[in-house]
């Protein structure tokens, strides 16, 4: 099947092609469908366990203390059973409560995640959906996630919950526009929408080093909104411990409240894939210009890895605010959002227009 | 079923109301078993009513019961944090009472005691208001350095947190004799350490914002709900009970009373910052002068004291602690009343944060210090 490490549309190519040569083209279809989903389904599992655990020990980190270090060699396997433990828990349905709204919310929250994964490029050919309106595609899913937050927090029957959600419900409908205008940015830079084209721009050299100020600016705001936007700390006023007990999330038990702590993490996951995607250059390897022999080593490493790097990279730096800063009040987001990062974002597309009429980037 | 619903529907407008939320008695910022009911417009903050007595155990009550020397563990259940400063309170009253003079011995080290316990009271105090502010990682830089201190005080007493060593006449075992070289061990490192807590939160701009003007305390008001301590400083209301009314060892060392008249959230939590750095620089005075002598004077086996009213007020970490006795002669006390810092602390609650959110209810909250069972004897 001409398995490579640096490019999987071969791969996936001759996969396609031995299907169809075996079956009819709605069995290959429903067949490819499955082989994806499961892919999808076991990465977010795992990868979600995984970024708990980093999580985990990089807060241990930032406290100068080891972590779970019990179960497994360093407490590998901690997280593991932390979601067995969640899984085998009494599914309690508080009194009172719409049912209906309620046990769909956690539905809502996962499915709005998967499509968002749909679109990140892994590496080359290593990504499902390919459209020409992948950063469209991308804001316009993730914002799904929010009708789940205020459903949660509607249907619980609980005060807490319901300050969280409508919270919630503020924050991300103001940081959305952030998140999209600072994509809007990048886009002009980039010429396309679509994921690939953008990746494939940053051949010799990522968007953040070629956008001159208005990219950094872009990323900064761009790392911001999108942390305001998982509701990650210092934004993580809809679970406000000290304030809301957690937030809309108070009345889920088991499998239902897993759901939303996986759905953190994979939408944490998500934003840092795209801050990678836009900004520093997708899967590709780190280029300079003239530097012959370095490029020709950075092109050694498989796009994968380097795609993990990036984005292992960004999610330490999402973490390290959350372990840092104390969290924000609910006016005082709203004021970053509508008197700083929103002009300052809009100047920032200016700026950009003007680097790209001028072609100073090139 | 044969219950039938009643809905209403205003079609004219929608009605708003501000509505209730209990705030505890199991909540995780109230630090304890508080109940506030919070009347909220939406997420402003209008109305807070604590409500107290859910880990009510009727110290006071049982104090009429028991002799003097017992009554001194019983107080270090109340303030936990410092429980040092409430022995010391029971002690000094019962020897006041008797007309004893403890020895300077005795005087200096129940200062650095106090001290070190303030210290380290401090230290949770600033670990918990970071994390009632969403800064988690506060609560280990504290938490790490408070450990130096407990593990002095087990060495000293074999308690790391009810310490139980004073007695009336003077303290139930002479220090360790590693006592000073660790307190001093400790002070040096700790003064690297101090710095860093402004590095991590003081200087923060998420901090600052949370904070500055937030939760105003007139010094009208400070001194009408008996606001004391720090948080009472803080309104420019001079209560240091140390400065004013000077027991134990205080009265020989210099120090200065820490004063802002602001009255906001910052300021109460600067005056905590500022409070240790004089703990450090009266321990430094006192660790290297302890005087030889006896540990203890001589009591009687059976403590009664004259009949009476008697008075003993201290400094503890929340402000002003005092324990009023009234005695009929006999070997128990006639009624015994603690007057808890927290407790006057807790009242003035709605004074300073009704008009603020709910997240500046938790802020305000945390700048006064509380500790549950000091307001809920």
């Amino acid at each position: 099947m001409g398995f490579n490490i640096y490019d999987f549309t071969g791969m996936t190519h001759n996969m396609h092609v031995s299907f169809m040569e075996h079956m009819s083209p709605l069995m290959t279809t429903i067949v490819e469908w499955t082989i994806i989903g499961v892919c999808y389904l076991l990465f977010i599992a795992l990868f979600g366990l995984f970024l708990v655990y980093a999580e985990r020990k990089v807060c241990a980190m930032f406290q100068q203390r080891m972590g779970p270090m019990r179960v497994g060699y360093w407490g590998l396997l901690q997280t593991i059973a932390d979601f067995i433990k969640l899984l085998m828990k009494e599914l309690i349905t508080p009194k009172g409560v719409d049912k209906f709204l309620y046990n769909l919310a956690p539905f809502i929250i996962m499915i709005a995640t998967f499509m968002a994964m749909a679109v990140l490029p892994f590496a080359k050919g290593l990504q499902t959906l390919d459209f020409d309106i992948g950063v469209f595609y991308v804001t316009a899913v993730s914002s799904i996630g929010v009708i789940g937050i205020l459903i949660a927090g509607w249907s619980s029957n609980n005060k807490y919950s319901l300050i969280g959600a409508m919270r919630s419900g503020a924050q991300i409908l103001s940081y959305e526009l952030s998140v999209s205008l600072s994509l809007v940015t990048m886009i002009i830079l980039a010429g396309s929408m679509q994921l690939s084209v953008i990746v494939e721009g940053q051949r010799d050299a990522w968007f953040i080093f070629k956008g001159h100020v208005p990219a950094l600016i872009a990323f900064v705001i761009f790392l911001i909104a999108g942390t305001a936007e998982t509701n990650r700390g210092p934004f993580d006023l809809a679970e406000a411990e000290s304030e809301l007990t957690a937030g809309f999330h108070t009345e889920y038990s088991g499998i239902k409240f897993a759901f939303f702590f996986l759905a953190e993490y994979i939408n944490m996951f998500i934003v840092a894939a795209m801050a990678v995607t836009v900004f520093l250059g997708g899967w590709m390897p780190l280029h300079f210009g003239s530097l012959e022999s370095f490029n020709h080593v950075m092109d050694f490493i498989p796009p994968l890895v380097w795609f993990f790097l990036k984005v292992g990279g960004v999610i330490f730096l999402i973490m390290w605010f959350k372990w840092t800063f104390p969290r924000l009040r609910v006016d005082q987001i709203l004021t970053l959002e509508w008197k700083y990062l929103l002009p300052i974002n809009l100047v920032n597309i200016l700026l950009m227009s003007l680097v790209v009429l001028t072609k100073f980037h090139l | 079923m044969s219950e039938t619903k009643e809905i209403i529907i205003s079609t004219d407008k929608i009605h708003t109301d501000q509505y209730l939320v209990n705030m505890g008695p199991q909540h995780p910022s109230t630090h304890g078993v508080l109940r506030l009911l919070v009347s909220l417009e939406g997420e402003v903050v209008h109305h807070i009513q604590p409500h107290v007595g859910y880990i009510h155990s009727g110290i006071e009550k049982m104090c009429e019961a028991i002799s003097y020397p017992q009554i001194i563990h019983l107080t270090d259940r109340m303030d936990y944090l410092s429980a040092h400063m409430n022995n010391e309170a029971v002690a000094l009253c019962v020897e006041n009472a008797l007309q004893v003079e403890v020895p300077d011995r005795v005087k200096y080290i129940r200062t650095i005691m106090d001290e070190l316990s303030r210290l380290a009271s401090h230290q949770l105090w600033w670990c918990v208001m970071g994390m009632d502010l969403g800064a988690l990682t506060t609560f280990f830089y504290g938490l790490r350095d408070r450990e130096h201190i407990l593990d002095i005080f087990e060495e000293t007493c074999g308690a790391r947190m009810t310490v139980n060593y004073n007695l009336p006449g003077g303290l139930m075992f002479d220090i360790h004799p590693n006592f000073q070289k660790r307190v001093k061990d400790f002070l040096k490192e700790f003064k690297t350490k101090l710095p860093e807590y402004d590095e991590l939160l003081t200087g923060n701009v998420i901090f600052r914002q949370r904070v500055d003007n937030i939760g105003h305390l007139t010094l009208e008001d400070a001194i009408a709900w008996g606001v004391t301590g720090p948080s009472g400083r803080g309104s420019g209301f001079s209560c240091d009970v140390r400065k004013h009314q000077p027991y134990s060892a205080y009265p020989m060392v210099q120090f200065e009373e820490k004063l802002d008249t602001k009255g906001d959230s910052f300021v109460r939590y600067r005056l905590r910052i500022e409070e240790m750095w004089e703990s450090i620089h009266i321990i430094e005075q006192l660790i290297d002068n302890i005087p030889e002598g006896d540990y203890a004077v001589k009591m009687k086996g059976v403590i009664k004291l004259p009949e009476g009213e008697f008075y003993q007020r201290v400094e503890s970490a929340r402000g002003e602690f005092g324990v009023y006795i009234v005695s009929d002669g006999k070997k128990n006390p006639y009624r015994v009343k603690f007057r808890s810092p927290g407790f006057s602390n807790l009242f003035a609650l709605n004074k300073m944060a009704a008009g603020h959110k709910i997240a500046d209810l938790v802020a305000i909250m945390s700048t006064l210090d509380l500790v549950i069972p000091d307001i809920d004897r």
